[in-house]
């Protein structure tokens, strides 16, 4: 079936069986290796991506439902990889493994777009649905806080 | 001994405590590495004539940082910028690099050395070339920045100008070159960001599951729901005629079931799917109807283990691993005697990323996508699997989502490579997460008898520990094993340390700090038992303890080899482990720590892997039974360097966190069935339970080790012993919930 996405401000047709999960769309037909599976039952957040500026886990999102919403990936979070999200989590080297991290990164921009200085309480109730095997949590949280305080910044200027 | 692959297998398989040490016993130096490969600095060095500076890593990368680790040491000795250096994975070349595997933390005490002296040959290489151009003595000329330097004439060329010239020159014996002092280095000890993080930020295609091929073919597997079980009858014919699907493929497999499953049993019988996407493969795999002959495992259940283990606890133990004093004796007469039983779960590894591999087999050859950490032994199983000759195989190896020992075995890889020998296109093959909950090879669990002694004084007497693991009467289940030197053995002035084993169906591996991470619950939450018992503070009772060394290491007390300063030992040195304990009870405040109702602190600490950790713990618990983990203090001692210490930190915590997880998981059998199988009920600590953690390191004057294992054992007893300091509640089963406590 031809289904019209909208993906990274991009317009493209894919051919696909209706029911497939945006993830294996993003990864397998339009080749968007960032957002990774991890459980494919929306249990570990590293396929999180943002359907009209709201973080979803793309495992769980049959393309059908997609329909003209536009869909954000790591791929398309900034030209440069410039996003202060990004440039947060680059200059605290957050990563480890890094599988997890597109997921965690995806819903901490959807965080701080609409929380742009969360507390610690916020941060966990925002983060909680995002897993990181290697339990890089305590630099996630500092990142966000920066990235906060980088987006203050920013807005002042 | 030199390390090589088979007692690396040897320690994968039996690991634990005290046999892992063998590994350690003499960290190479260059040269003894260099007889065995060619290890010159031309592979792993090549300098572009505008001076940069392309260095080779050897290592499989996981997330442990070997692709900054290893390439610092050589930057450092090659007396460059990090700025001005290109990281490249190396191919599986052996022969070329060296020792290629990351396990066993076994990277910094094995590469230390001969990673640093390529560095320095490559240097001295980078001299002669100047020397030789300029017609001075080396001897005058000196290097900074990726330059030489000849002061008396003024003459500066940068290492991009030399390189050609060096690179023709013969590198010298590793073992001639000069090595900097300690406090000159400006990359050692100097925090490098990942050299992957900008791409792993940005989404790039980094890892094996990224894999992308032209032509490429996706495959999904359907195996038996209990190990080995083996396919009767399925309809085949169906699923070839499904959208997609190009091929089905039986695999009958070669494991036959037995009370003693090796580390790598062979090929898990199945069905392949294989199809245009691995959506298509998985979508028609939920199509599949298989009839199985289930076997043997189908009769194992976890309660039947538990059944059986309680009668093995009851019996005369089965091996006698190490006996001294009269350990009958102190049982009997002591002022107090403890007794208890300790219980721990089978886990599963859950890396990110699930296993896969990608594989294209053509004109006789194959090539792999692999991320295994233990690549070599990968290509041997695929050679040996195929019937094609370890030559005809080429190893790319690629960034993985995680391995914390899953990937040393190589069983996913196999399968890629069978698949594709039988498919005329690249094959990547993904397990899906629930069959790599189900299908993993378990950190296997185990029960402990333990008797504990004090005397009217409040000092140990005597330890009787009998651990009940599985296995048959030679072998114990990889991971299964334990070490006759492990902790507190040779401290109580009567010891004894005993084995038995049930027979298990189930393939076992190595889950970081294999042993480690469920012995080291076991016995530091007896002490604090014992501590309590004898009424004492259980920080004051067991420095005591470590202060008083009864007996030699049944290993021998032995110093490794180094030709420029001490080396780690691969014995327990209890200065060490004291080292660390004082210091994590000073940071923590453990003196003056208040003592309420529903809060307390717990301390804990290990050795294992050449390094040392101690861990105090600050709990919060409800009327509910719900924990919160207010606070982590941890001290590591890994030697005398902290090589990238921003990465250190971070692997240091992630211990701790993965330690707290360890706490909430289990798997279990129902008639061979595994009753798990997704994060929600195979659980990872999410980031609303992370408490605060804060990491030192206790600089001793030991050459550096690895860090990636031994920050995780002390986290388990130290919540636990917490979690008794706030309740009075002793948790002598785990996962939590079997103890009736959850996370907050």
């Amino acid at each position: 079936m031809q289904l019209k996405l909208n993906v990274n401000n991009v317009e493209k047709t894919v051919d696909v069986s209706p029911d497939t999960p945006l993830l294996w769309v993003l990864r397998d037909v339009l080749d968007l290796k960032g957002s990774k599976y991890g459980c494919g039952i929306g249990s570990c957040g590293a396929c999180t991506v943002l359907l009209a500026g709201k973080a979803v886990r793309s495992c769980i999102t049959p393309v059908e439902e997609v329909g003209d919403k536009a869909v954000t990936t790591i791929e398309g979070l900034s030209p440069d990889g410039l996003h202060p999200v990004q440039v947060a989590w680059e200059s605290l080297d957050v990563p480890q493994c890094g599988y997890c991290q597109a997921g965690q990164i995806m819903s901490a921009t959807a965080l701080l777009q609409k929380t742009p200085h969360p507390t610690d309480a916020e941060i966990d109730a925002a983060m909680s649905g995002n897993v990181c095997r290697c339990g890089t949590y305590p630099r996630i949280r500092q990142a966000i806080h920066e990235a906060a305080a980088a987006g203050a910044q920013a807005r002042n200027q | 001994m030199q390390m090589n692959r088979r007692s690396f297998l040897q320690l994968t398989a039996l690991a634990g405590g005290g046999l892992a040490l063998d590994l350690y016993r003499s960290p190479l130096s260059g040269a003894q590495e260099a007889k065995s490969s060619d290890l010159t600095p031309q592979a792993f060095i090549h300098i572009a004539p505008d001076g940069i500076v392309t260095i080779m890593a050897r290592a499989s990368e996981s997330g442990q940082g070997m692709r900054n680790m290893l390439p610092m040491l050589i930057a450092e000795e090659l007396d460059v910028d990090w700025k001005d250096v290109r990281v490249k994975q190396a191919e599986l070349n052996e022969k070329i690099y060296g020792r290629q595997f990351s396990g066993g933390s076994a990277n910094t005490p094995l590469g230390w050395e001969p990673m640093r002296r390529v560095g320095a040959a490559g240097r001295q290489l980078l001299v002669t070339a100047a020397a030789q151009t300029w017609s001075v003595p080396e001897t005058e000329c000196t290097t900074a920045h990726g330059h030489v330097l000849h002061g008396k004439s003024g003459k500066s060329a940068g290492y991009g100008e030399l390189a050609a010239k060096a690179a023709a020159l013969p590198a010298p014996a590793l073992d001639t070159v000069k090595l900097k002092d300690p406090k000159d280095y400006t990359i050692i000890g100097h925090s490098q960001p990942g050299v992957d993080t900008h791409g792993i930020v940005t989404g790039k295609p980094l890892f094996g599951i990224d894999m992308e091929l032209p032509g490429m073919l996706y495959a999904s597997i359907e195996k038996a729901p209990v190990f080995a079980g083996k396919v009767k009858s399925a309809n085949i014919d169906e699923i070839k005629g499904l959208k997609g699907v190009r091929h089905v493929l039986v695999i009958d497999g070669g494991i036959t079931p037995a009370a003693y499953t090796p580390w790598e049993p062979g090929m898990e019988p199945g069905i392949a799917i294989v199809a245009d996407t691995w959506w298509q493969a998985q979508s028609a795999r939920r199509r599949l109807k298989v009839e199985w002959d289930l076997g043997p495992a189908a009769t194992q259940t976890t309660d039947g283990f538990r059944t059986k283990a309680a009668e093995l606890l009851q019996a005369e133990p089965a091996n006698k691993l190490r006996k001294y004093g009269d350990l009958d004796g102190a049982l009997k007469s002591s002022a107090k005697v403890v007794e208890a039983t300790y219980e721990y779960p089978f886990i599963a590894h859950v890396t990110m990323e699930p296993q896969g591999a990608t594989a294209h087999w053509k004109d006789g050859k194959l090539e792999m996508w692999s991320t295994s950490t233990l690549p070599e032994d990968g290509r041997a199983l695929v050679a040996k699997t195929l019937g094609i000759e370890p030559t005809d195989i080429t190893t790319h190896m690629v960034r993985a989502g995680g391995s914390f020992g899953r990937r040393l075995q190589n069983d996913y890889l196999v399968e890629a490579a069978w698949i594709a020998k039988r498919v005329d296109a690249p094959v990547k093959l993904l397990w899906s997460r629930e069959d790599d909950v189900t299908h993993d090879p378990f950190r296997p669990g185990g029960t402990v008898g333990l008797k504990g002694a004090v005397d009217a004084q409040g000092k140990l007497t005597a330890w009787r520990h009998h651990l009940v693991s599985y296995g048959d009467d030679k072998h114990m289940t990889s991971g299964g094993g334990i070490g006759q030197d492990t902790y507190p053995a040779g401290f109580p002035p009567a010891y004894g340390l005993y084995t038995s084993a049930q027979p298990l169906m189930l393939r076992t591996g190595a889950l970081r700090a294999p042993g480690d991470n469920a012995y080291c619950w076991v016995a530091q939450s007896f002490l604090d038992e014992m501590a309590f018992a004898a009424g004492r503070d259980p920080l004051e009772f067991q420095l005591e303890l470590l202060s008083n060394k009864q007996q030699p290491w049944s290993s021998g007390d032995h110093d490794a080899v180094g030709d420029h300063e001490p080396t780690g030992q691969s014995v327990l040195i209890p200065e060490r482990f004291k080292g660390v304990l004082q210091m994590a009870a000073d940071k923590a405040g453990w003196a003056k720590r208040t003592k309420e109702p529903g809060r307390g602190m717990g301390i804990a600490a290990w050795f294992c892997h050449l390094g040392y950790f101690a861990e105090v713990v600050d709990v919060t618990v409800n009327e509910e039974n719900q924990v919160k983990v207010n606070q982590v203090w941890a001290v590591g001692d890994v030697g005398s360097q902290i090589i990238n210490p921003a990465a250190a930190d971070s692997m240091a915590q992630g211990g701790i966190v993965e330690g707290m997880s360890h706490l909430g998981q289990e798997i279990t059998l129902t008639d061979g069935v595994v009753d798990q199988s997704n994060f929600h009920n195979h659980p990872l600590v999410r980031m609303r339970q992370v408490p605060k953690i804060e990491v030192y390191w206790l600089k001793t004057n030991y050459a550096p080790t690895g860090l990636g294992e031994p920050t995780l054992p002390p986290t388990l007893p130290a919540v636990t012993n917490a979690i008794f300091a706030a309740t009075g509640k002793r948790i002598r089963t785990i996962p939590l919930k079997r103890s009736g406590f959850s996370w907050a």
